[in-house]
C-alpha cells in the first residue's frame, strides 16, 4: 500500500461522496423548474417552422449555431485521423 | 484485414441496399418522425462498415480512396454553411434564418400549416438534413476505412 | 427521496467509469472507462428533460398532449457526436504508442529517455 494507492483511494472516496450527496439533493424527478423557454418552443413550432418534430426544429432552427460547432468538431476529428495515418512516399 | 467466406460476402451484399434505404428514409423524414441528419448518417455508415468487414480492407481501399470521401465530406459542410449564409439576404440580418418559410417568392418549399405532413413542409430543414447526413456518412466511413487499412498484416508471413 | 432513482443510476455509471480510469493499468481499459463516463453524462442530460405523464415532443396532426422539454434532447445529440470524435482520436494515438513502445502498460511508457 504505497502512498500513490492511498491517495487514489482517498480521492475516489471524496468524489463519490460529493456525487451521491448531489444526486439526492436535486429537484424531484419529473417536475422540472423554469420551463418557460421550452413551453414557448412547444407551442410555436408548427406555426413558425412548419415542422412536426420539435427536436429537429430546435437543433436546426432555434439553436442552429450549436450544430455548426458540432459539425466543425466532427470535421476536425476526421482531418486529424487521416493526417495521422499518412505515409510519405519517398 | 482479409475478407470472410463466400456465405458472409453474399449475405452482406444482400443486406447492404436494404440498410442504406432505411438510413436514407430516416434522413429524409427528419422533420416529421424521430430522426434527422445525425441519426440517419450513423445508420448508413454502419452499413458501409459491414461491407468493409465482409470483403476485407485491401479490396475496399482498391475501390474507394479516402480523398474521394474527404471531397464528399467537404461538400456536405459547404452546403450546410451556404444554407446558413443565405439567411442574411432579404434585408433581415439574422444568421441561420429560415428564409424559405412564410414567403411567396420561391413557391416550392412554402407549405405551412398545422397538421400538413409532407416532405417539403419545413422550409430549409430538409435541405440541412441532407447536407449534415452526407457529412456524417463520409466522415465516419473515412475514419473506419483508414484505421482498418493502416493496421493490416502483410499476407503470407 | 425514493423518486430520485434515475439520478442514482447516473452517479453509478460515472463512478464505475472513474474507477476504471484511476485503478487500471492497460491503456485500452482506460479508454473504455472514459467512454462509460461519457454515457453517464448523456443519460443525465436526458433525465433532466422529463415531465410527469408526458410523451415525446412530436406532433401527429393537430391537438397536443403534455410534452417533455425538447432542448436537452438537442444538447444530448451534440454530446454523443463529440464523444465519437474524441474516441476516434484516442484510438489513433494508442495505435501509434504501441508501434513505438511495443507495450500498452501505462507505467512503462513516457518518462525519462535521456
Amino acid at each position: 500500500m504505497s502512498l500513490r494507492n492511498i491517495a487514489a483511494v482517498v480521492f475516489f472516496t471524496i468524489i463519490a461522496i460529493f456525487l451521491i450527496v448531489g444526486a439526492l439533493l436535486t429537484h424531484p424527478f419529473g417536475y422540472p423548474e423554469n420551463a418557460d423557454m421550452d413551453q414557448y418552443i412547444i407551442d410555436n413550432t408548427q406555426s413558425e417552422t412548419g415542422a412536426d418534430n420539435g427536436v429537429t426544429s430546435v437543433v436546426f432552427d432555434y439553436r442552429g449555431f450549436d450544430t455548426l460547432g458540432e459539425a466543425t468538431v466532427l470535421f476536425t476529428a476526421v482531418a486529424g485521423v487521416i493526417m495521422l495515418f499518412r505515409r510519405l512516399n519517398k | 484485414m482479409m475478407g470472410m467466406s463466400k456465405i458472409v460476402k453474399t449475405i452482406a451484399s444482400i443486406a447492404f441496399p436494404l440498410s442504406m434505404i432505411y438510413g436514407l428514409y430516416v434522413i429524409a423524414h427528419g422533420h416529421l418522425t424521430p430522426g434527422g441528419g445525425f441519426q440517419g448518417g450513423a445508420i448508413v455508415a454502419s452499413a458501409c462498415a459491414m461491407i468493409l468487414v465482409a470483403f476485407g480492407s485491401v479490396w475496399t481501399m482498391g475501390k474507394i480512396k479516402e480523398k474521394h470521401l474527404s471531397v464528399l465530406e467537404s461538400l456536405g459542410a459547404l452546403g450546410f454553411i451556404g444554407l446558413a449564409f443565405f439567411g442574411l439576404i432579404y434585408g433581415i440580418n439574422i444568421f441561420f434564418n429560415n428564409f424559405l418559410v412564410n414567403q411567396n417568392v420561391i413557391p416550392i418549399f412554402n407549405e405551412i400549416g398545422k397538421g400538413l405532413a409532407n416532405i417539403n413542409t419545413a422550409g430549409v430543414l430538409p435541405l440541412m438534413n441532407f447536407a449534415v447526413g452526407l457529412k456524417v456518412i463520409a466522415g465516419l466511413f473515412a475514419i473506419v476505412l483508414v484505421m482498418a487499412y493502416a493496421t493490416r498484416l502483410s499476407e503470407g508471413k | 427521496m425514493i423518486y430520485n432513482i434515475p439520478y442514482i443510476a447516473v452517479v453509478g455509471l460515472i463512478l464505475i467509469g472513474l474507477a476504471a480510469v484511476i485503478f487500471k493499468r492497460n491503456l485500452i481499459k482506460i479508454v473504455i472507462g472514459i467512454t462509460i463516463i461519457e454515457s453517464g453524462v448523456n443519460l443525465f442530460l436526458i433525465t433532466l428533460a422529463f415531465r410527469e405523464n408526458s410523451t415525446a415532443p412530436i406532433y401527429h396532426g393537430t391537438g397536443s398532449r403534455l410534452m417533455s422539454l425538447p432542448v436537452p434532447h438537442a444538447l444530448t445529440l451534440t454530446s454523443i457526436v463529440i464523444g465519437v470524435a474524441v474516441l476516434a482520436l484516442m484510438l489513433t494515438l494508442i495505435i501509434h504508442i504501441y508501434r513505438h513502445y511495443k507495450t500498452l502498460d501505462v507505467r512503462k511508457i513516457g518518462g525519462d529517455e535521456e
